[in-house]
């Protein structure tokens, strides 16, 4: 079977690559791009560990297929820090101690920034609600969503 | 030397590994890749039962793109006759667990595995491998697998005489339980049930391994490169000095990954094909073939004086395997009872064989099940008393000097400070409204010791390099800097950590036990200590003075007694920069089977609200409250605590395995396995209270597991004080909860 070719652009960068017509965005992703920061927890999307952008929306990338990624813009964990400097959300996760293991955690703040682009000033409930699709059996959410609300607080008085 | 003055020790520093993980870039075992690497896949068993009469993969060797497929012939045998244990593993249920040698015993059981130029043409393979069944009755729950007709699983297994499911049994007696029940004013006993439940790390196991000139190097998703070395070098035959197993970062186990599963299979595939091969399980395959902790049937009495003590305990604990012997009874039948100073107490577990897949550790394992039973009796003994059920606890806790059922005397232990802190925290004060109910229990886990090893080195500009053995699974290499750079009385950042792979560090047991900061801790102390003495006998040869009259204060050496003062200080930097003048580069490892890890204990506090139109039941407020001994890294204890009780809220609530008639899992996905989300919970409040294990150099006491064990209780008890009836079985999901209200 012919390979597809797919033009992209990826954490601002454009690029291309060749993929099956059955691959998914997180398989390309993992695999011919090296981009091995969205994780497979499940393949299903349930868990949420591969959580990417998909122009400024918020999608499973096990359950997108690679040749969707054609013309569209992706954001992944890997271009979330401008250079050196974290976001202040991992900055946040790093100093709440929000992560225990990490494998849920770049799809957790894929996630994260996602809703507070969209809900700079979220209550609790919205943030447990946004983040009910990212599973993480570490942590119990509990210092997630400290570090998601305080990290909201701290943005809001810099903006 | 080496006074504690606590400016890293119970500090919240940023951990070692952090930025890497928020990054996305920390390498877990399937990050990794290598060059010609190719992939294997696993066939499985259809069946829940069936003897194997033949396997042909002549059609699957022969499909393009296929290297090489082995199945249990490929592997080492190990008779049924003959018992080879690996720490608590033995050998001949491990080997036949990797691969099915004579049955299958449960669906999903690895029959064989393909190794192809792609993960998609390995699975298409496994279909063209033909394996001739012969189907045979399975038996999935206890109650069935105990019963005299029942299908037996395994022919050499015999209990009583007779050919049996039940592999084992356990027993702790203290007293005499039919004369302490003589004296008890109220005696109550109960039956219970508990579901299997899975782990659930998010990161399923994976394995890469490439083999060269027959020395094999293994990445993989483990709780221990060196139990992967050693259950590797058994499987295979490849001595351990040629297997080096690298510990990649780990993305959760709880326990799960304490044995192995894809490691040897993957070795051999790649010593057959020449190649490196990964191999890493889709969800399904891990929930249907790795081990969830045991289902359970359990029967407890106790018996109390009318002024609240209790005289007497009697527990039987029914625990399932899985497939093959090794149900953690030791959990269940050691620490039910294990809080509490009972007289006559008698404790019994057995190990119970059924066709499901073989259970592995689980955060305290056997320890919630025992828990359960034992909690929720004594809330119903607390009503019919009239006491309050903190009160009732507080008057029978175990102390200094209590002699436990299963051995032990305990030394000094904090479960009194946590249910004192427990009645005095505002949780237990809050109003609860209509609906709402509020539940107790408090719990108890043993905590190991055992080998560890430790190298501390002084880089050439100064700073230091800490390796130890053991897989960070939630922080300790955080911890680890901490104690270093308290201990070298440097800033923690000059402090990095490693965990060494079985060809870089000594041997190093298990992550598990809730063992790895109090056994590290201790290595690595005594590593620093070498370092420190060296580094002042160092200062001592450039001021040419005796090195006793060196002290080591604040990162620096001093002279001190009558030559105080005499020289300028000497930092780290300093002498590091001398180190081959003065004697050659400076470092000291420490390798040790570590003593003294004193038991853990917890009590728990959970407010409930059950809505009686969805049957929902919702956690409102949750207090833990652990003597941790010593908080080297605050955060990390919390999420611990926090963890541990998220997930006994989903065994409570949420989280079972559903099989269907022909013994095959019919929810073998998150979606169907229902773990908690974001949104199931509540802040989980955290109480540490620190009772300084006085074994230990920092006072170190296990704080991973304890938390998982009092919450089915707390959570069950608060059900049953909002509903006013009670719910015998777990989990009370709300199809359980419409099943009770309605019978009402």
């Amino acid at each position: 079977m012919a390979k597809m070719h797919v033009a992209t652009t990826i954490n601002g960068e454009p690029e291309e690559f060749l993929c099956e017509p059955h691959d998914s965005m997180l398989d390309l992703l993992r695999g011919a791009l090296g981009l091995t920061g969205a994780k497979e927890g499940c393949g299903t999307g349930d868990c949420g560990a591969c959580s990417i952008m998909l122009d400024g929306r918020l999608v499973c990338s096990c359950l997108m297929l690679a040749p969707e990624a054609e013309g569209r813009k992706i954001d992944t964990i890997e271009g979330m820090a401008q250079g050196e400097t974290l976001h202040p959300l991992q900055q946040k996760f790093l100093e709440m101690a929000a992560l225990q293991c990490g494998i849920c955690t770049p799809g957790v703040l894929m996630a994260s920034r996602a809703l507070l682009e969209r809900n700079p000033d979220p209550t609790e409930t919205e943030v447990r609600f946004w983040l009910a699709g990212n599973l993480c059996r570490c942590t119990g959410y509990d210092k997630i969503v400290r570090a998601v609300l305080e990290t909201a607080a701290e943005m809001r008085g810099a903006a | 030397m080496n006074v504690i003055n606590n400016k890293w020790i119970g500090s919240r520093t940023i951990r070692p590994d952090g930025a890497d993980k928020v990054t996305g870039r920390a390498s877990y075992s399937a990050d990794t890749s290598m060059p010609g690497m190719i992939w294997g896949k696993v066939l499985r068993s259809p069946h829940a039962h069936a003897r194997i009469v033949s396997i042909d993969t002549s059609r699957a060797e022969a499909h393009p793109g296929v290297k090489a497929v082995v199945t249990a012939k490929d592997i080492v045998e190990f008779p049924l006759d003959k018992s080879v244990m690996l720490g608590i593993q033995d050998m001949r249920w491990m080997s036949r667990n990797v691969l099915a040698r004579e049955k299958v015993l449960f669906h999903g059981h690895p029959v064989a595995a393909v190794a192809a130029m792609s993960e998609r043409i390995a699975a298409e393979a496994c279909k063209l491998i033909e394996v001739v069944y012969e189907v045979l009755p399975h038996v999935i729950e206890i109650e069935e697998a105990i019963k005299p007709d029942a299908p037996i699983l395994h022919d050499f297994l015999s209990f009583e005489g007779k050919p049996s499911n039940i592999a084992g049994k356990l027993e702790h007696k203290l007293g005499d339980v039919e004369a302490g029940f003589a004296k008890a004013d109220v005696v109550i006993e109960r039956h219970f049930k508990t579901r299997p439940v899975h782990q659930g790390y998010i990161e399923p196991h994976s394995a890469l391994v490439s083999v060269v000139d027959g020395k094999a190097v293994i990445w993989s998703s483990s709780q221990g490169q060196f139990m992967v070395r050693a259950m590797t070098s058994l499987l295979t035959g490849i001595p351990q000095s040629d297997i080096r197993a690298i510990p990649a970062e780990i993305g959760g186990g709880f326990g799960g990954k304490t044995i192995i599963y894809l490691e040897p299979v993957a070795t051999i595939l790649a010593k057959k094909t020449g190649r490196p091969v990964k191999m890493v399980m889709t969800r399904d395959e891990v929930m249907r073939a790795t081990g969830p902790t045991s289902g359970s049937m359990s029967t407890v009495k106790i018996g109390a004086t009318k002024d609240g003590k209790i005289v007497a305990a009697q527990g039987t604990f029914y625990l399932q395997a899985g497939a093959l012997p090794g149900s953690p009874i030791r959990g269940a039948a050691g620490c039910a009872f294990a809080p509490y100073d009972i007289p006559n107490v008698h404790s019994t577990g057995f190990d119970v064989v059924s066709n499901r897949s073989k259970v592995a550790a689980y955060r305290a394992p056997g320890a919630p099940i025992g828990a359960y039973a034992a909690e929720c009796v004594l809330d119903e003994v607390a009503e019919a008393l009239g006491m309050d059920p903190l009160e009732l606890r507080l008057k029978n806790a175990a102390r200094q000097g209590t002699k436990a059922a299963h051995g032990p005397v305990f030394p000094v232990i904090g479960f009194v400070d946590t249910i004192e802190a427990a009645i005095a925290h505002p949780h237990y004060k809050t109003p609860l409204g209509k609906l709402q109910g509020r539940g107790v229990a408090s719990g108890f886990w043993f905590n190991a010791g055992g080998e560890s090893s430790a190298q501390v080195n002084i880089t050439e500009d100064g700073n230091v390099a800490v390796t130890t053995g053991h897989p960070d699974i939630g922080g300790s290499r955080a911890s680890i800097a901490n104690i270093t750079a308290e201990l070298l009385g440097i800033d923690y950042k000059r402090v990095s950590v490693l965990i060494g792979d079985t060809a870089t560090i000594g041997y190093s047991n298990l992550t598990g036990g809730s063992r790895v900061l109090f056994a590290s801790a201790m290595v690595v102390t005594q590593s620093t200590e070498k370092v420190i003495k060296t580094l002042c006998e160092r200062a001592a040869k450039i001021w040419k003075i005796d090195p006793e009259a060196v002290v080591w204060e604040d990162g620096e050496a001093k002279p001190a007694g009558e030559n105080a003062g005499k020289f300028p200080a000497l930092s780290l930097v300093d002498i590091a920069a001398k180190a081959s003048e003065t004697g050659g580069p400076i470092g000291a490892g420490v390798q040790q089977n570590t003593q003294g890890a004193e038991g853990g204990f917890a009590t728990h506090v959970c407010d409930v609200e059950v809505d009686p139109e969805l049957g929902i039941v919702r956690v409102l407020r949750y207090t833990s409250f652990q003597d941790v001994g010593r908080a080297v890294h605050p955060s990390y204890v919390e999420g611990q605590m926090q963890g541990g009780a998220a997930q006994g809220i989903g065994w409570a609530l949420s989280e079972e395995y559903l099989y269907d008639k022909n013994g095959k899992v019919d929810n073998a996905s998150f979606l169907d396995y229902r773990m908690p989300v974001c949104s199931d919970l509540p802040m989980l409040d955290a109480v540490m209270i620190e009772v300084p294990n006085p074994k230990h150099p920092q006072g170190v006491r296990g704080v991973g597991e304890v938390p998982l064990v009092p919450p089915l209780a707390a959570v069950a008890n608060a059900v049953a004080n909002a509903l006013g009836k009670r719910f015998y079985s777990l989990p009370m999901s709300p199809p359980r909860v419409l099943e009770v209200l309605d019978g009402a």
